[in-house]
């Protein structure tokens, strides 16, 4: 990882073609969070998509844990407690909002959908905020 | 089948993707989101690659008559954004900030054994559930209170 910046755009040229590819073989948004919550409350014939797509993430999930170790953290950095606080947070406010990073922040900003938009940013500063006022109070 | 084969290969790829940006480290994201310490820009620059690829992208895909392997697109209806929507954002992004992980990336980590990944993963989806339980709540209430209504307005007319 010696150029993050290079890294993380050849990782984001990576995550556009993916959903890219995915709209132009199914037709359908690469949204993680909706894609989950289609398999948690499945409706008829509309989850194998979702739980292929979900082994492919996981499949990819595997792959780079032996071919580019470095793309994870070597230790937690947050307690088990907190970890636990923050997916409760993520897996009710993802249904709620219609959206995560992928499905709002990229596929939706992309499209200038207003709504998505308007989530992107407020998640991002509402994201500031938790990681900002977590460090000051932590120290 | 095909559609599986499609949705598994864009599943890898987008994997790979998180991957290599570094959005897999919750400390990278972290480091992005944190503002009082050395502040990390790079992840702007995922956002910057995937959007300039698929704003392109999907403006040459929907020109298309149909999806390559299924009979439509299904793009979500241009919507104002309401309250809902919001209240969702703050909560999620509270999450985000809280723990640098966000559903993607936590299913990439929980694939490879991390403690911190699946924990993560596993309580996604128990919120997930608890919103589900507290949307039917919610329609058991707006179906109670219409049909409250509906009787106050019957016996008015009787």
């Amino acid at each position: 990882m010696e150029h993050p910046w290079l890294m993380g755009l050849l990782g984001g040229v990576l995550i556009g073609g993916a959903s890219a590819l995915l709209l132009l073989s199914i037709g359908r948004i690469f949204g993680v969070s909706g894609i989950v919550g289609g398999v948690l409350t499945p409706k008829n014939g509309d989850v194998v998509w979702r739980v292929g797509l979900l082994a492919g993430i996981l499949t990819g999930g595997a792959i780079l844990a032996s071919f580019l170790p470095v793309a994870f953290d070597p230790h937690a950095i947050r307690s088990l407690g907190t970890t636990v606080v923050a997916g409760l947070l993520v897996g009710f406010g993802t249904q709620l909002g219609g959206g995560c990073t992928s499905g709002h922040g990229i596929c939706g900003v992309s499209r200038l959908a207003p709504r998505s938009l308007v989530a992107t940013a407020i998640f991002v500063a509402t994201g500031m905020v938790a990681a900002t006022l977590f460090h000051r109070l932590g120290q | 089948m095909a559609k599986v084969a499609w949705a598994y290969l864009s599943g890898l790829l987008f994997a790979l993707g998180l991957g290599v940006s570094g959005m897999t480290k919750p400390s990278k994201v972290i480091g992005f989101l944190d503002l009082s310490g050395a502040w990390d820009p790079s992840l702007q620059f995922v956002m910057i690659g995937a959007i300039a690829v698929y704003a392109v992208a999907f403006r040459l895909v929907l020109r298309r008559q149909r999806p390559v392997s299924a009979p439509a697109f299904q793009v979500p209806p241009r919507r104002a954004p309401d309250r809902r929507l919001a209240l969702g954002a703050v909560i999620f992004g509270l999450g985000w900030g809280l723990g640098g992980y966000c559903p993607g990336p936590g299913l990439v980590g929980a694939a490879t054994g991390n403690v911190a990944a699946m924990t993560f993963v596993a309580s996604m989806v128990a919120g997930m559930f608890a919103f589900s339980i507290f949307q039917k709540g919610q329609v058991r209430i707006l179906a109670r209170s219409h049909a409250n209504n509906s009787m106050a307005e019957g016996s008015r007319a009787n």
